[in-house]
């Protein structure tokens, strides 16, 4: 490189300050809304288990089986893109945006067979947030066994 | 219908504000990092789960319910607490079992789920 | 042929390009190009079982168009470059089996187009008649190699780029009427450490601005010898940064210079963000000229 741009560093800089940023005010708000949408209709599921007399633990079942079968659902018709276009993280941090991130892969490789493709690449997006996620509940228990394992023995 | 009569307002609207922000700090992450939605996925999980652990987590879900049990760090909350439930019934067996029965429902469904879309539709060209 | 400078290979016999011959997909239809497409697609898949297989037919039609167009009967073409950014460049492999013409299958990704047409100019010099080139590239494909599933809904930002869905291909020949090659200035590999896998312009730019001073150097020229200086898909970001780096180097290449990622998509219309076209792509490696 001739006479600018020396370093990789001032590189970044200069286009740190070139490329458009996102337009992050309105992405929050629409995460926000749409969010909280999607966990107020959890919340009337869960709520109307309750009141059909379910206990909690079933209740939150049942409100994370709909809204993943609501996702695949929206997934399957091909609209739950054009939400999350909108949406964001809105759509991505509730089970939502887990249940759209099996889904997805699950189309996509279609072509590429059931066992191989659909079978095996369903977990492409999904499948670090399980190894993640058990392994660390696997970490926090082993920690309350050994730190209560006299209660738990006893 | 007596269930709306007896519906606690307050509680939804605590659900959608604490369900909204826990969306916008994964907005920021997305505009404000090059962290990719997996990354940013597996960051709300595991986070989930070490609040979940430490026992303050349902601290938030009393709190917010669905709000705070919808987002993902709830999936992983889901998680600690049914390996502690199970440990306390089960004993060190339990560190293995818990986890995964606590969230049982939810993988099978999106497992199923994922199948049966898979079987019955085809990704489209996006307009956009 | 001779190489003049550092990177620059000047032709004597200078191969002509006789007939070219591009189709291209409906988001391109509805671009301010679309004109100059020889066939638009109204559907990606073309009634294919798999984006693949698509972007294979319509490699296999584009080739097939441009042999007829040029009035080259296939047995008479020597040598077949063609490439594209799936792996192990299945669309073009597939899309030319039935061709029967001695293959060469490349890979420079947003250079493909321009490393065939020089690596075919150079076959050229040495003796060869005729020489296909052939890109390719496909919007869902290419999502699913490199990005996400096309259902999954995430958001793509601002600096992100579009995979043009189009193949493009050009006859060369050692004697006919037609644009003539003169030099090829070849890149080298510039990276300045750009991370940002949704802001490809700003990592293929200072590439770009190498190749192009390299040029300039070698040749003696200037911007002002050129009706038009092209590069493939550095986008709009792009585009902005390689006019700055060549601006602060003392060569103003605004009033001829333009990116093909730019002019193939609207963006007001088109909401591609910073899009990518990659079929006349100039790209990173190299830079031609018309005579």
């Amino acid at each position: 490189m001739d006479n600018m741009m020396e370093t990789a560093k001032e590189y970044q800089e200069y286009v740190n300050q070139k490329s458009p940023n996102s337009p992050i005010w309105k992405n929050c708000f629409n995460a926000f809304w749409i969010g909280g949408l999607i966990c107020s209709i959890g919340q009337i599921i869960f709520s109307f288990c309750l009141y059909k007399g379910l206990d909690e633990t079933t209740s939150g079942t049942i409100v994370s089986i709909t809204l993943i079968a609501l996702s695949a659902f929206l997934t399957a018709l091909n609209w739950f893109n054009k939400i999350g276009k909108i949406a964001g993280a809105g759509s991505l941090i509730p089970i939502t945006g887990f249940a759209n991130s099996i889904v997805a892969p699950a189309m996509e490789y279609k072509s590429e067979g059931y066992v191989m493709g659909v079978g095996a690449k369903m977990f492409t997006v999904a499948g670090p947030v399980l190894v993640y996620g058990i392994s660390s509940g696997i970490i926090v228990g082993l920690i309350y066994f050994l730190f209560n394992a006299q209660a738990v023995l006893v | 219908m007596e269930f709306w009569q007896n519906f606690d307002w307050s509680l939804l609207l605590r659900c959608f504000i604490v369900g909204g922000f826990i969306c916008i700090i994964g907005q920021i992450l997305i505009d404000k990092t090059k962290l990719t939605p997996a990354r940013i996925l597996v960051m709300f999980v595991t986070i989930g789960t070490i609040l979940g652990g430490l026992g303050i987590y349902k601290y938030l879900v009393d709190f917010a319910g669905c709000g705070a049990t919808v987002p993902l760090t709830g999936f992983g909350n889901n998680l600690a607490k049914g390996t502690i439930e199970a440990v306390k019934e089960n004993g060190f067996i339990g560190i293995f079992t818990g986890g995964l029965k606590a969230c049982a429902g939810g993988v099978a469904a999106a497992v199923f789920f994922g199948y049966i879309a898979s079987l019955i539709s085809k990704p489209k060209m996006k307009k956009q | 042929m001779q190489k003049i400078g550092k990177q620059t290979l000047k032709f004597d016999l200078k191969p002509i390009i006789l007939e070219t011959a591009c189709i291209a997909g409906p988001k391109e239809a509805d671009g301010p190009l679309a004109k100059y497409f020889d066939e638009c697609l109204e559907d990606e898949m073309w009634g294919e079982k798999s984006w693949e297989k698509a972007e294979s037919k319509i490699v296999k039609e584009t080739v097939n168009m441009l042999i007829s167009k040029s009035g080259v009967p296939s047995d008479k073409i020597d040598y077949c470059f063609a490439g594209d950014l799936l792996n192990q460049c299945i669309s073009s492999s597939f899309g030319l089996r039935e061709l029967n013409v001695p293959f060469y299958g490349i890979f420079g990704a947003c250079s493909t187009f321009v490393e065939g047409l020089q690596l075919a100019s150079v076959f050229i010099e040495g003796g060869v008649n005729y020489a296909i080139c052939s890109a390719s590239s496909h919007f869902c494909s290419s999502e699913r190699q490199f990005r996400f599933p096309l259902e999954l809904g995430n958001q793509r930002p601002p600096t992100s780029q579009w995979t043009v869905t189009a193949c493009g291909a050009a006859m060369l020949a050692k004697e006919g009427d037609g644009p003539k090659i003169t030099y090829i200035t070849t890149g080298k590999i510039v990276d300045m450490g750009i991370k940002d896998a949704n802001n490809m312009g700003a990592a293929m730019a200072p590439a770009a601005f190498d190749s192009l001073m390299t040029h300039f150097k070698d040749t003696g020229r200037k911007p002002s010898d050129y009706d038009a200086i092209l590069t493939g898909d550095l986008g709009h970001i792009g585009k902005d940064i390689l006019i700055d780096l060549c601006d602060n180097a003392g060569y103003n290449i605004k009033s001829v210079y333009n990116d093909c990622g730019v002019l193939i998509f609207d963006k007001l219309t088109q909401d591609t963000h910073s899009r990518r076209k990659w079929m006349w792509m100039l790209c990173k490696c190299i830079f031609w000229i018309f005579i």
